[in-house]
């Protein structure tokens, strides 16, 4: 009897920890799905949402001059922006993370210290003189302006994470790999790379969802709608001069921009907990 | 049998192979030696220059990229702040005008103000509060149970903002049957428009479940670090959860408590973004208005016709001064190196 009371104490303090934060999902979804929502019970279920917002052309009530961007251009942005500053992010850091690790030279201590205190500074209050920078060297409202802000503001993170692993990985090994015959770069190749497999994973990831998600650097950057990605399209049909469109609408776009990070969260979350803990935990 | 020559000698297979033994030995001779003076030459070279290429061939495009994304800004930032840019970015020099004017700005304490509220309600209520209290909970259930639970609080972090954002416009609508007004009214409470009426407890909430979860992470790493015997030995004196959690749980994470608050200070203070989707700073003249979100007000948004980036930029460069002090605070009292080490707990 008593491990049934503590099994019913347990469920009842799981559900009052969980449903604030689930029940908001549950609501975007069944929104997508029904006609009316009364609380979170729907009123009459229809696709027409779902429908409406895979046929790309979102169309707008009683204008004719005016078009939303297709819904497939900003999916297809929104990718390029994610992996652009993914593969970037990942090349870059572990380059500069296996040298801080690996090669002695003059100036690395302060290049280190540099580097975390680069990792706790916020980059956002440079958003001003960031802005300045692309529009001089040409880059302002385009796509590209935007993949080089975020990866370099995310360096130092990513160069701390691959730093960390390969630190890891003992310098025997790779002694044992070169006496037994191999090259320099086939012990790179053949004995680091696999270890470090784990931080390239969480590098990768981390850099995927972030671009995904980004919105203040996309929002100030970019001014033509041909370049918008998902946030904006979201924010726009949010708050934005469009937000009359049917909530109905809105929700199956919000939730087609939440299925990568859906996936992520299903079958990636050691890396996603991993990232938390090194990376900004700013709201 | 005397003129016989070697000639007319029947050749044996063991004389093939003696041949070609003889003729790849003589090739690979030559192609070692090139090789080993090849060799020596470029280990000659690598040793002499070779590292440095290496590590500028590592070092240069991440430099790179920090000095024209990071340092650049940094030094433009004050730059830009001695004058009276517009959109037309013309560098007309102003001197320490705009400093002069964020002191008398008659919205300045009203600003700050707000910006303080803000940061100490929701590092209170959520980025501590809240994440000690689940990381508490979930290390005393079942560990599948537990970690489950984790999981979903890390939700709103990796929601995008736009998104999270939207769905607690959508439940804060001033509809009766919107989602919070309906919760509400099953207790009888009437139905209000809440992103008028109570614009804050909508702010502080988001930006809260979106924080609570790096709290979180690093106390159940904490709290799982430490070592059970201090937990049978509580419980052979008879303590009872509660005083586990008062007496062993919460000493025992004192300094992770103290570098969340820390560090999650710096994140709030600057942070604006679901700020800036939910309430752009109303309803109303400057109620959720905190200082970040001003500044960028002030650069982009043209109230009354002209943006000022000057002046925005000199409101930004007190942010910045503030993030630098900071960060050099946390690394030097926070040991970084030790905090950032592998997390202990699995998911």
């Amino acid at each position: 009897m008593k491990m049934l009371s503590e099994k019913i104490g347990i469920g009842i303090v799981v559900a009052i920890l969980t449903i604030p934060v689930l029940i908001l999902y549950i609501y975007l979804f069944l929104i997508s799905v029904s006609e009316d929502m009364v609380g979170i019970f729907p009123t009459g279920f229809t696709l027409e949402n779902w429908l409406e917002v895979l046929d790309g052309e979102i169309p707008v009530a009683g204008a004719t001059f005016y078009k939303y961007p297709n819904i497939y251009q900003v999916a297809l942005n929104t990718f390029f922006l994610a992996v652009m500053i993914a593969l970037l992010e990942v090349i870059l850091s572990s380059l500069a993370g296996y040298s801080l690790s690996r090669f002695k030279f003059r100036g690395r201590s302060q290049l280190l210290t540099t580097i975390l205190i680069l990792h706790a500074f916020p980059g956002i209050t440079l958003l001003i003189a960031l802005f300045f920078i692309l529009v001089q060297i040409g880059l302002y409202n385009t796509l590209i302006g935007v993949i080089l802000v975020k990866v370099a503001l995310e360096l130092p993170l990513g160069i701390w994470i691959m730093k960390g692993f390969f630190d890891g990985i003992s310098w025997d090994m790779e002694m044992s790999a070169l006496v037994d015959g191999c090259s320099r770069l086939g012990a790179w190749w053949r004995v680091i790379m696999p270890n470090v497999r784990n931080g390239l994973m969480a590098v990768l990831i981390f850099g995927f969802l972030s671009g995904w998600a980004e919105f203040i650097y996309a929002q100030t950057f970019i001014a033509e709608q041909n370049f918008w990605t998902f946030s904006m399209l979201v924010y726009a049909f949010t708050i934005g001069e469009y937000s009359y469109i049917k909530p109905g609408i809105t929700a199956a776009i919000a939730l087609l921009y939440m299925i990568p990070v859906i996936l992520f969260f299903l079958f990636a979350q050691k890396y996603l907990l991993r990232i938390q803990l090194i990376g900004k935990g700013g709201a | 049998m005397s003129g016989e020559s070697i000639w007319q000698k029947e050749i044996s297979g063991e004389d093939i192979k003696r041949f070609f033994r003889v003729l790849f030995g003589a090739i690979k001779n030559v192609f070692v030696s090139v090789y080993n003076r090849f060799y020596d030459y470029g280990s000659q070279i690598i040793s002499k220059y070779g590292s440095k290429m290496a590590i500028s061939f590592f070092l240069i495009p991440s430099l790179g990229f920090i000095s024209v994304f990071y340092f650049l800004p940094f030094i433009l930032t004050f730059l830009i702040g001695l004058t009276s840019m517009d959109f037309t970015f013309q560098w007309n020099w102003v001197g320490l005008q705009n400093f002069i004017r964020i002191i008398n700005d008659s919205f300045a304490p009203k600003i700050l103000g707000n910006t303080f509220f803000y940061v100490f309600t929701t590092l209170s209520f959520f980025n501590v509060g809240m994440a000690l209290v689940v990381s508490l909970i979930t290390n005393h259930i079942p560990d599948e149970v537990g970690s489950a639970v984790r999981g979903i609080w890390l939700l709103p972090r990796i929601t995008p903002s736009t998104v999270y954002a939207l769905l607690w416009l959508w439940a804060a609508r001033r509809e009766s049957n919107a989602l919070i007004n309906w919760f509400l009214g099953l207790f009888g409470i009437p139905p209000t428009d809440w992103m008028l009426n109570h614009p804050w407890v909508i702010v502080i909430l988001v930006n809260g479940f979106v924080g609570t979860s790096f709290g979180m992470i690093v106390f159940t790493a904490a709290l799982k670090s430490i070592p059970e015997d201090y937990y049978r030995a509580a419980r052979v004196d008879g303590a009872s959860t509660w005083e586990i959690i008062r007496y062993i749980e919460i000493p025992m994470i004192k300094w992770p408590l103290l570098f969340v608050t820390a560090y999650q200070t710096l994140s709030l203070l600057t942070s604006f973004e679901y700020i800036l989707i939910l309430t752009d700073g109303g309803p109303g003249l400057y109620t959720t208005e905190v200082w970040s979100l001003y500044s960028y007000h002030v650069a982009f948004k043209s109230y009354g016709g002209t943006v000022e980036i000057g002046y925005g930029a000199a409101l930004a460069t007190v942010l910045v001064l503030i993030g630098i002090i900071l960060s050099i605070i946390y690394w030097r009292v926070f040991k970084f190196e030790e905090m950032m080490t592998e997390p202990k707990i699995e998911v």
